[in-house]
C-alpha cells in the first residue's frame, strides 16, 4: 500500500511511535550510562537466558496452539452466556501476579482442588513444580489474549466466504485449509511474538511455579543485578538483551504475516456454514473455561471472605488505581490510533516494532531511567502518578494495536478512494473516518488497557510514597503485614474493577456501531 | 473530573510542606510506610516531639533501599535512611554516604552492638513457621531427612532468603552445599518475595515456610489464633538486625541526630512490635506485648560480622545456585 | 472539454493507451470486453492512478498531477459510496464541506438535494436503514451538491434490479442535464448506453478509442465489439 496516495496521515503515528522508542531506550541508556562498573554477563546469566527462552517458547506455542480450537469454536458457536464467558475468559490476563500465583497454586498445587480431587481416589497430588508448571502458568495468563486475538481473526473473515466454500460443498478440513488456515498464517505469527515477549520478561512466575532457581529468567537477573549486586551496567545489558531478543521475535513474526486480509466483506448478515462437529467445540470451549475459570473462581472464594474485612484504605487505593487507569487508557489510544493508522498505511514494520518493545522492557529499567532523568527535576514521587500511567500505556500499546490495526487497515481501504475524492483533509478522515469506525476496537483496546493498568503494579513501588498507593500495592501491602484475607478481598476488589472498566469501555464503543 | 480533583488533592496533601518546619525525610521500606506498618504511628509520635515535619519515602524493600540510595548519591534528598540489616552494612559504608551517630542505648539485641554508623532499632529469629499441632524438625539435618515440605524465598530477591542462606552458611560453614543438597527435596518452590511464600503456606501448599519466631505472634495477637509455632532449631538461628543511619549530607542533621534518638526511646520502640511484628531494640518500659512471651527463643543466636557478609554472601549464594540448579 | 493527450496508463504488466477528447456537457458510455480496463480509465482520470506517459486537461488546464478531491470531477463507485456510520444528510454534506460544519443555507442545500433525488424525510437516516436504491439515491445527491463539471460512474448501480437501474440511469441524465455536467459512465450493458448517452468510448486490444456515437457505433459495430456483444 505504501507509496500511494492515502487519506490520512502516518506521520502522527510514526511519532508516536518515535516517542515510545525513546521512552524505551532512552530509560535504558540512562541506566547504562549511570553505571559505575563496566558490567558484562555473569556464567549464570547464560543459563537464565536459556531457560527465559526456552519457557517464552513453549509458552507462546501452546498458549497459542490450544488457542486456536478455542477461538475456533467459540466464532462458529452461539449459546446463552457467550459474551459473558468470553468477557471473563480475559481475567486471568489483567490479575495482578501475586494473585494469579495464589489462585493457580489453589487449583493446581500440591494441596490444591485437583489434588484434593486425587486424594479421595487414593492418588498422589499432582507435581506442578517444574518447566511443566511455568508453561501452563503462563497458558492460563496468555491462552484468552490468544484466544481473543484469534477470535478477532475469525470474526474479520467475511460471512461470504464461508457462504461460497460451503456452496463448494467445502468439508471441515477443507474449509480450514481454504479460508481459515491463511486466516491463521497471517494473524498467529503476531500472537506468538506477543505472548513470546509477555513471558520473556515473566519473574515471580516462572520462579514459583518452576520450583527454585532452576527456574532463573533474565527478568529475575535483572532485578538481582539492580538490587543484590547494584550493578547497573549489567541491569542494562539484560535488558538491552530482553529487547533485541523481543524484537528479533517480532520481525520474525513480521515477515511471517505479510499478506493482505480478505479484502471487504459486503457485511451482510449472513448465516455462518462452518458447522463443524459441535462435540468437540463444546469440549473445547468447556476445557477452556474451566481451565481458566478454577483459579477465577478460587480468588472469588478467597477473596469473598476477605471483602468484611477490608479497610477503608483499600477504596481510596481504589479510587486512585481508576485514576491512574484513566489518564493511562487515553495515553495509550493518543499513542497506540495514531500508531495503527501508521501501520495500516504501510509504516507497519517500524511502527509495530516500536510498540512490541513496551512489553519487552524491565518495567525496573524504565522506572530507573524515568526516576533517574525526572530527579533533577522534580521529586519523582510527585509525579508516581502520571509516570505509572504513563509506563502501563506503554506497556499495553502491544496489545492495542494488534487490535486496532487489521480494522484502521480495512477502513482506510475501503473509504480511501471516497474520501479522496470528495477532498476530504486528512485531520477530517482521521476524526470522522477512522475514530468513528474503529469505535469497537478503540473501546476493546481501551478496556484492554484500563483493565491492565488497574492490575498493574507497574512502576508506582518504584516511585510513591506513603499516600499514594494503588490497588495493588495496597494488595501487596496488606499481605506484607500479614492480612493474607484482606489482600485477598482487595484482590476481588481489583478484579471485579478490572472486569467493570473493560466491560463499560468495551461496551462503550459498540454503542450503536453500525456494521 | 472528581477523580481528577482527589488526585490532585493527594498529589498536595504529600508535598505540601510547610513552610515554617524543617522536613526530616527518612527513606524507609515499603511495608514499613504502609497503613499496618509502624510508618503513621512513628510519624505522628515524632512529630509530636520535633517541631518538624517526618516525611517517609518508602522504597520495595532494604536490599531495594539500598540501592535508591547509591543511584542517588551524595544528591539524595534522604536525611535518615532506615531499614538495612548487617548484611548490607559493610556495601552500605562503603558507599561513605552515612555519618557516625552519637546514640547511646540499653539494647535488647543478643550481641553486643559495637557499630559506630548504624543504628539498631529491631531485630528478629529467621525461623521455619509450621501448624501447631505438626510435629517439626529440630535442626536441618532432621528437616532434610524428613518427608516435610518447605517454601523459602530466593536469597536474590528477598531479605529473608538471604537470610536463610547465611543462616545455613554460618551453621554449616563448608557442609553448607551438602545441607542443601539433602533439602533440595523438601523445598516445594522458592518465591519471589516473603509475601507469596507466606501466603503459600497459609494456602496449605506447604508444611513450613520461612519467616520469623515473632511471625506466631502476629496470628496470636491480632487474630487470636495460636495455630502457628516457629520450629526451634538447635544449630541456633541467624538473626536479623534492622538499622538505620544518618546521611553525610542531610541538611537537617541535628534533626536527624534527633530522629536516631527518638528511634531507640519507648516511644518508638513500643510501636514495634505489634507492626513490624519484630523484637524492639530496646525493650520498652512497658516491656513486651503479651503473646511475645510464648514465642520460641533460639538457644543460640547466629550471625556473620556484617564485614564479612558480602564475601559470604557470594559464597553462599553460588553454593545454593549449585546445589539447587541440578 | 476533458483531454486525454497521449496517455499511456499502467496497472501491473496491463497497459491502456487513451488519445481522445470529450465535449463539456457530453454524455459518454465507455464499453469493453471484462478486464479491458473500463475501471482503469475511469480511475486514471479520477486521479486514483498515475499516468505512465501523456497529459490530462480539463478546459486547456492541465489535472495530470492534482490529488483526486482537487480535480473537477466526482465520482461513483462499484459499492462504498457512502460512509456507514454518517446519516443520509451528513453523507450529502460531505459533498459541499468534506472537512467542516454546514452553514444553515448549506443544510438546506442538502435538503434540497434529498428533495431532489426522491428522499425528502430520510435525511436522518443512516444506510443500513435504506434500500439499495435509496443508497444510490442519496450517493446522488451528494453529487448534486458537488457541483462538479464531470461525473464519473463506475457502474455503481450494478446490485440493482432492471427496472431500479433503469430508474437511477434516468436520474442520472436528469441531473447532468439540469446542471450540465459531462458525464463519463463505464457499462457493460448496451442498453445501459443507449438508454441514457450520446457517445462511447470503446476499449479493446490496449485501446481506450475516441468516442463516436452510440447508436452509430451498436447499429454498426466493428468486430471487436461485435465479438463482445456475441
Amino acid at each position: 500500500m505504501a507509496g500511494r496516495t492515502q487519506p490520512v496521515s502516518s506521520w502522527p503515528g510514526i511519532s508516536a511511535a518515535a516517542l515510545v522508542a525513546a521512552l524505551i531506550l532512552g530509560t535504558l541508556a540512562t541506566v547504562g550510562l549511570r553505571a559505575e562498573t563496566s558490567g558484562g554477563f555473569n556464567p549464570s546469566d547464560w543459563a537464565a537466558l536459556r531457560f527465559t527462552l526456552l519457557q517464552a517458547t513453549l509458552s507462546a506455542a501452546f498458549s497459542s496452539m490450544l488457542a486456536i480450537p478455542v477461538a475456533r469454536a467459540l466464532a462458529r458457536r452461539r449459546f446463552r452466556g457467550r459474551r459473558v464467558l468470553i468477557a471473563l475468559l480475559g481475567v486471568p490476563f489483567i490479575l495482578p501476579v501475586i494473585v494469579a500465583i495464589l489462585g493457580l497454586l489453589q487449583v493446581f498445587g500440591r494441596s490444591g482442588w485437583i489434588s484434593d480431587v486425587l486424594g479421595v481416589f487414593g492418588l498422589p497430588p499432582i507435581q506442578i513444580y517444574g518447566l511443566h508448571g511455568v508453561v501452563l502458568a503462563h497458558v492460563f495468563f496468555n491462552l484468552p489474549l490468544a484466544t481473543r486475538l484469534i477470535l478477532q481473526g475469525w470474526q474479520e473473515i467475511p460471512a461470504e466466504r464461508f457462504r461460497l466454500a460451503a456452496q463448494l460443498g467445502c468439508d471441515g478440513m477443507a474449509m480450514f485449509r481454504l479460508i481459515e488456515l491463511p486466516m491463521l498464517r497471517r494473524v498467529l505469527p503476531g500472537v506468538l511474538a506477543v505472548i513470546f515477549a509477555i513471558c520473556l520478561t515473566s519473574f515471580a512466575v516462572a520462579l514459583t511455579l518452576g520450583g527454585g532457581p532452576r527456574a532463573t529468567t533474565i527478568e529475575l537477573a535483572i532485578y538481582q543485578a539492580f538490587t543484590y549486586d547494584f550493578d547497573l551496567g549489567r541491569a542494562a545489558l539484560l535488558s538491552a538483551l530482553q529487547l533485541a531478543l523481543t524484537a528479533a521475535a517480532a520481525l520474525a513474526a513480521l515477515k511471517f504475516s505479510r499478506g493482505d486480509g480478505f479484502g471487504a466483506g459486503l457485511n451482510r448478515a449472513i448465516r455462518r456454514w462452518d458447522g463443524g462437529t459441535p462435540l468437540l467445540d463444546a469440549f473445547w470451549i468447556i476445557a477452556a473455561a474451566t481451565f481458566l475459570l478454577l483459579p477465577l473462581a478460587s480468588v472469588v472464594i478467597s477473596g469473598a471472605l476477605g471483602l468484611f474485612e477490608l479497610p477503608t484504605l483499600v477504596f481510596r487505593a481504589a479510587a486512585i488505581s481508576i485514576l491512574v487507569a484513566t489518564i493511562s487508557t487515553m495515553l495509550l489510544l493518543l499513542l497506540a490510533v495514531p500508531m495503527a493508522v501508521s501501520a495500516a498505511t504501510g509504516r507497519y514494520g517500524i511502527v509495530e516494532l516500536c510498540g512490541i518493545l513496551g512489553l519487552a522492557a524491565s518495567p525496573l529499567v524504565i522506572g530507573t531511567g524515568l526516576f533517574i532523568l525526572i530527579r533533577p527535576v522534580a521529586n519523582p514521587a510527585m509525579l508516581a502518578l502520571p509516570v505509572t500511567a504513563l509506563v502501563n500505556a506503554v506497556m499495553a500499546l502491544p496489545f492495542a494495536l494488534r487490535i486496532l490495526v487489521p480494522a484502521a487497515r480495512d477502513t482506510i481501504e475501503r473509504h480511501r478512494r471516497l474520501a479522496l475524492s470528495l477532498d476530504m483533509n486528512k485531520r477530517t478522515f482521521f476524526t470522522r473516518i477512522i475514530v468513528m469506525r474503529l469505535r469497537p476496537q478503540i473501546g476493546f483496546a481501551a478496556g484492554l488497557a484500563a483493565a491492565l493498568s488497574m492490575g498493574d503494579l507497574g512502576v508506582i513501588a518504584l516511585f510513591a510514597d506513603a499516600q499514594i498507593a494503588t490497588l495493588p500495592l495496597q494488595i501487596y501491602r496488606l499481605m506484607g503485614a500479614y492480612q493474607m484475607q484482606a489482600a485477598a478481598g482487595g484482590a476481588l476488589v481489583l478484579l471485579l474493577l478490572s472486569m467493570g472498566v473493560f466491560w463499560i469501555l468495551d461496551r462503550g464503543g459498540r454503542w450503536h456501531a453500525e456494521a | 473530573m472528581k477523580h481528577l480533583a482527589i488526585a490532585a488533592g493527594i498529589l498536595t496533601a504529600t508535598s505540601a510542606v510547610a513552610a515554617d518546619k524543617p522536613q526530616l525525610t527518612v527513606y524507609t521500606y515499603d511495608s514499613f510506610v504502609s497503613d499496618w506498618g509502624p510508618g503513621p504511628k512513628v510519624e505522628e509520635a515524632f512529630e509530636a516531639v520535633c517541631d518538624c515535619d517526618l516525611n517517609l519515602v518508602g522504597v520495595e524493600d532494604g536490599a531495594a533501599l539500598l540501592s535508591r540510595i547509591r543511584l542517588e548519591g551524595e544528591n539524595t534528598d534522604a536525611d535518615v535512611v532506615l531499614g538495612l540489616d548487617t548484611n548490607l552494612i559493610a556495601a552500605a559504608k562503603e558507599t561513605g554516604l552515612f555519618a557516625p551517630h552519637s546514640v547511646t542505648a540499653d539494647y535488647a539485641l543478643p550481641i553486643q552492638w559495637t557499630d559506630d554508623t548504624f543504628v539498631p532499632y529491631d531485630w528478629g529469629y529467621f525461623a521455619f513457621v509450621h501448624n501447631a499441632d505438626a510435629s517439626a524438625p529440630a535442626n536441618f539435618r532432621e528437616l532434610a531427612d524428613s518427608e516435610a515440605k518447605i517454601i523459602i524465598q530466593d536469597p536474590r530477591s528477598s531479605t529473608p532468603g538471604l537470610g536463610l542462606l547465611l543462616w545455613v552458611k554460618a551453621a554449616y560453614g563448608d557442609e553448607a552445599p551438602a545441607i542443601w543438597a539433602d533439602l533440595s527435596d523438601n523445598i516445594v518452590t522458592v518465591t519471589k518475595g516473603w509475601s507469596e511464600a507466606y501466603g503459600l503456606f497459609l494456602d496449605g501448599e506447604a508444611d513450613m515456610v520461612l519467616s520469623y519466631t515473632t511471625s506466631p505472634a502476629y496470628h496470636l495477637i491480632a487474630e487470636e489464633d495460636a495455630s502457628k509455632a516457629a520450629a526451634a532449631f538447635d544449630e541456633g538461628h541467624y538473626m536479623q538486625i534492622e538499622v538505620a543511619a544518618k546521611l553525610a549530607g542531610s541538611d537537617h542533621s541535628e534533626l536527624a541526630d534527633q530522629f536516631l534518638n527518638f528511634m531507640v526511646s519507648d516511644a518508638f520502640q513500643q510501636i514495634i512490635p505489634t507492626t513490624n511484628w519484630m523484637y524492639p531494640a530496646v525493650t520498652p518500659s512497658s516491656g513486651l506485648p503479651e503473646g511475645f512471651d510464648t514465642l520460641v527463643v533460639p538457644q543460640k543466636s547466629l550471625i556473620i560480622d556484617p564485614s564479612e557478609a558480602a564475601t559470604k554472601r557470594d559464597e553462599a549464594l553460588s553454593e545454593w545456585l549449585g546445589a539447587l540448579s541440578q | 472539454m476533458l483531454k486525454l493527450d497521449e496517455c499511456i496508463i499502467s496497472n501491473g504488466s496491463f497497459l491502456l493507451n487513451a488519445d481522445f477528447e470529450i465535449e463539456t456537457g457530453a454524455k459518454v458510455a465507455v464499453i469493453g470486453p471484462s478486464g479491458a480496463g473500463k475501471s482503469t480509465l475511469l480511475e486514471t482520470i479520477a486521479g486514483f492512478r498515475d499516468l505512465k506517459a501523456g497529459q490530462m486537461h480539463w478546459n486547456d488546464q492541465s489535472m495530470t498531477t492534482l490529488p483526486p478531491g482537487k480535480r473537477p470531477l466526482a465520482m461513483l463507485f462499484q459499492d462504498g459510496n457512502l460512509f456507514p456510520h454518517l446519516t443520509a444528510a451528513q453523507n450529502v454534506g460531505l459533498g459541499i464541506r468534506p472537512n467542516g460544519r454546514l452553514s444553515d443555507e448549506e443544510k438546506e442545500m442538502v435538503k434540497s438535494a434529498l428533495h431532489r433525488v426522491g428522499l425528502p424525510e430520510m435525511g436522518t437516516r443512516k444506510p443500513a436503514e435504506l434500500s439499495g436504491g435509496q443508497q444510490s439515491r442519496v450517493a446522488l445527491a451528494r453529487i448534486l451538491v458537488q457541483k462538479r463539471d464531470v461525473l464519473l460512474l463506475d457502474e455503481p448501480f450494478a446490485a440493482l434490479g432492471p427496472a431500479l437501474k433503469a430508474e437511477m440511469l434516468d436520474l442520472v441524465a436528469d441531473l447532468v442535464a439540469e446542471t450540465g455536467t459531462t458525464l463519463l459512465m463505464v457499462s457493460h450493458d448496451p442498453q445501459d448506453a443507449l438508454r441514457i448517452t450520446e457517445q462511447t468510448v470503446f476499449i479493446t486490444d490496449q485501446v481506450a478509442h475516441a468516442p463516436v456515437a452510440t447508436k452509430q457505433l451498436f447499429e454498426n459495430p466493428p468486430p471487436a465489439l461485435r465479438d463482445y456483444l456475441g
